[in-house]
């Protein structure tokens, strides 16, 4: 069962794996699970809403319509865009068109800052008007009891997503220098496939926490 | 009865060149991604850590000789006992198997050389450490009062520093996910050729069932935690009732891990007994398939029994009819266990030994903590039980009795293949009739002192509770000097303890087809397995089923 061979024709091959086919499964593998994982640490909050949108169902709807639905619709449609640029990215690789792939992947990593950017000048509006979490919660307009709470699920849950944006965005940033050297072709290109499996993870939160919070 | 060493090698060899002596320093250690030695450092952390938790469990024993203040404060009590918790379940018990074991055997075990990412096992180790350290650090800047469950309000609104302590719980959860993650790829993808998935050992289903807890429970914890940690600090009014928050949705998303999270514990100690037992019967596991799926039924049903520690949070009655049902069902699996060891037992060769020793008391242990179990998951008497000595003493049950016992024949079992020598059997016997004995008379009177009423986490008690409360602590002295017995004659085997030979017990696992200590690849060639596991059809003859 000696496999040297292909040991000596592919330097990406571990020593511990016969073939690379073998090796690249387990990576993919090891990913879904940890994709899994993500989506379980986000559950917990998705819970909270379900649990505080039943007690305080009034508080939420009328705090929903206090956020701003153009900045959430512009970002939705940012990151959807992302999602299908990434995915472009990945295909360009498998065709050797290392150029192709690096500019998708600049304008992935454009679209995460341009998130970002609307999600810093929203969170921003929030600290102003006083619409923040718990015991800091002093926004006039919504008055309901639980409205805060309602704003400690917005606050937690996006700020949570948003760190995941900025962790997907250095992915890219890591994944993009090493096209850029040249490490990644038709016959390598398991980095660029992670990478941009995390950040469809990333949208996809985002796909759910965009209707829960503003607009229902 | 035959003799444990009858049909070994004669002139044991160790190997000159092995994975402990390959490479030297320090250095080669830390940055090691050998999972063999990844497993021997996970070893030594949980080793200590159980001393500390243990420790702290004396020092709490000792406490409650009297009815009022013996050696300690209440406040200090109260930090012990978190001490105590914390300690003993997040750095001990649920990365004792699996990090120590479940690294060292599951590759050996599967024929593969390594786990599939060496790198990220060592990652899990540092991330054990800095977890560890932050929660002892936490400990000793203040200490937590709150009991290892963090239950809110109160652990949001306690005086005292809780934040290293919580973030100290994640860590160690990432790490803990990371292991779990790792496992369940390299069972995926690195079996040897010809080792179909019925042919894996049962302690590789067993960690490949713990895996599954681990990467989908644990996330949830790490998050509650976090939230915790946000609401004591910011004062977000998640779990606040002041500010509208749910208190109860903590116990939720705590339980939601933390009731898998015992089963993170019993599942490996439970595929130890499976691979131990046969080794120790000469006789295949009865009833494989039956023992391998019932590791898979216990890791799906944990995941829906969390709402039987919450009978008294106001729950509808509903929800506690269908949380006691589902957790019966546990006691379903796990009877069909312990039904299939002891038909293994039953007409087998059976080699007197201290891992034995250990089974047994594992099977004594595991069935009369289980029946408490379903006992405590019946919701009238749970109303009386809940959060008396009694569930304390049906908890120990399982997490001493059942994981110490696995983890102690573990450790015995399969010490000769991590070193290359073996103990003192004499004094392993003598210790192991020790713990069993002094275990059975640590928590039986708790189970007394509970139903009589005795409240957990009380600092003092009514008189009449006293002399239950001695005889547990003199029990809880027998377990101690069992296990000092033990440090010195497992201290002493590794310098001078005789040569093992690669296969000392005869064991038709696969782990015992390399040399003992491995050489740092496991194999020099790849194994090829061509039969079932725990194959013992012609036992005493010599290991030929697998063509290395």
């Amino acid at each position: 069962m000696s496999s040297s061979d292909g040991h000596a024709a592919n330097a990406h091959l571990a020593h511990h794996f016969d073939t690379i086919e073998r090796q690249d499964y387990a990576v993919r593998l090891g990913m879904w699970l940890f994709l899994a994982t993500e989506v379980l640490l986000f559950a917990g909050l998705f819970l909270g809403y379900t649990v505080y949108r039943h007690f305080y169902h009034e508080a939420f709807h009328e705090a929903s319509r206090h956020l701003d639905l153009w900045a959430g619709a512009t970002n939705t449609v940012v990151l959807i865009t992302s999602s299908l640029s990434v995915a472009l990215a990945y295909w360009a690789i498998k065709q050797d068109k290392q150029k192709l792939c690096a500019g998708l992947l600049v304008f992935t990593i454009a679209c995460a800052l341009v998130f970002l950017a609307i999600k810093a000048i929203e969170y921003h509006h929030k600290f102003e008007e006083g619409a923040l979490p718990g015991a800091w919660y002093h926004y006039s307009e919504v008055t309901a009891p639980g409205a805060n709470l309602y704003y400690t699920i917005y606050f937690l849950s996006t700020g949570l997503h948003a760190i995941h944006v900025i962790v997907g965005m250095s992915i890219l940033i890591w994944v993009l220098a090493r096209v850029l050297k040249g490490h990644f072709s038709s016959t390598y290109f398991v980095p660029v496939e992670l990478g941009g499996l995390y950040w469809h993870l990333v949208d996809l939160v985002w796909i759910f926490l965009f209707p829960l919070l503003y607009l229902i | 009865m035959s003799q444990p060493n009858q049909l070994s090698d004669d002139n044991p060899v160790y190997p000159a060149v092995n994975y402990l002596n390959a490479d030297r320093g320090v250095w080669s250690w830390l940055t090691t991604v050998d999972h063999k030695r990844i497993a021997i450092m996970y070893l030594v952390s949980v080793l200590i850590a159980f001393l500390l938790g243990g420790i702290f469990a004396m020092a709490l024993r000792v406490e409650l000789l009297t009815p009022g203040p013996t050696i300690m404060g209440a406040n200090t009590y109260n930090r012990m006992f978190t001490l105590h918790g914390v300690v003993m379940i997040f750095l001990f018990m649920i990365p004792a198997i699996p990090g120590v074991f479940g690294n060292f055997c599951l590759p050996l075990m599967l024929g593969a050389k390594d786990v599939a990412f060496p790198k990220l096992n060592l990652l899990s180790l540092y991330l054990y450490w800095t977890g560890a350290t932050l929660a002892l650090a936490g400990m000793i800047m203040g200490g937590t009062d709150t009991g290892w469950t963090f239950y809110a309000p109160y652990s949001t609104t306690t005086p005292m520093t809780l934040f290293p302590v919580l973030l100290g719980v994640f860590i160690l959860g990432f790490s803990s996910i990371l292991t779990g993650l790792n496992f369940i790829v390299t069972i995926h993808t690195l079996r040897a050729p010809g080792l179909g998935w019925m042919r894996m050992q049962l302690f590789v289903w067993a960690i490949y069932a713990t895996s599954i807890i681990q990467v989908l429970a644990t996330p949830v914890i790490g998050l509650t935690v976090m939230l915790v940690g946000i609401e004591k600090v910011g004062h977000f009014g998640l779990f606040d009732p002041s500010r509208g928050g749910d208190p109860v949705l903590f116990q939720h998303m705590f339980w939601f891990y933390s009731h898998p999270a015992v089963y993170i514990m019993v599942l490996p100690a439970m595929g130890v007994i499976s691979d131990v037992i046969a080794a120790f019967a000469r006789k295949n596991v009865f009833g494989y398939k039956a023992v391998a799926y019932s590791s898979l039924g216990i890791a799906f049903v944990g995941f829906f029994a969390w709402g039987h520690h919450m009978f008294v949070s106001g729950q509808s009655p509903t929800d506690d009819g269908a949380f006691a049902a589902i957790s019966m069902l546990v006691g379903v699996f796990t009877a069909i266990k312990v039904f299939n060891w002891v038909a293994t037992l039953y007409k087998g060769s059976i080699v007197v030994g201290a891992p034995l020793v250990y089974i047994c008391g594992f099977l004594f242990f595991t069935v009369f903590g289980g029946m408490t179990g379903i006992a405590v998951a019946t919701v009238s008497l749970d109303v009386h039980w809940h959060d008396t000595y009694f569930v304390i003493a049906h908890f120990h049950f399982i997490m001493v009795g059942a994981v110490i016992m696995a983890f102690l024949a573990a450790l015995h079992y399969w010490f000769p293949k991590m070193f290359g020598r073996m103990y003192h059997e004499g004094w392993a016997m003598v210790s192991a009739a020790l713990i069993v004995l002094g275990f059975a008379a640590t928590f039986i009177p708790q189970f007394l002192v509970g139903n009589a009423g005795m409240p957990r986490r009380y600092y003092m008690y009514p008189e009449r509770f006293q002399s239950l409360n001695v005889a547990s602590t003199a029990g809880a002295s027998l377990l101690a000097f069992g296990f000092i017995i033990i440090a010195i004659y497992l201290i002493y085997a590794l310098i001078h303890g005789r040569l093992a030979g690669d296969n000392p017990w005869d064991s038709r696992g696969i782990e015992w087809m390399t040399t003992s200590p491995p050489d740092k690849h496991n194999f020099h060639e790849t194994p090829v397995i061509t039969v079932d596991p725990h194959s013992y059809q012609n036992p005493g003859e010599e290991v030929e089923h697998v063509v290395i």
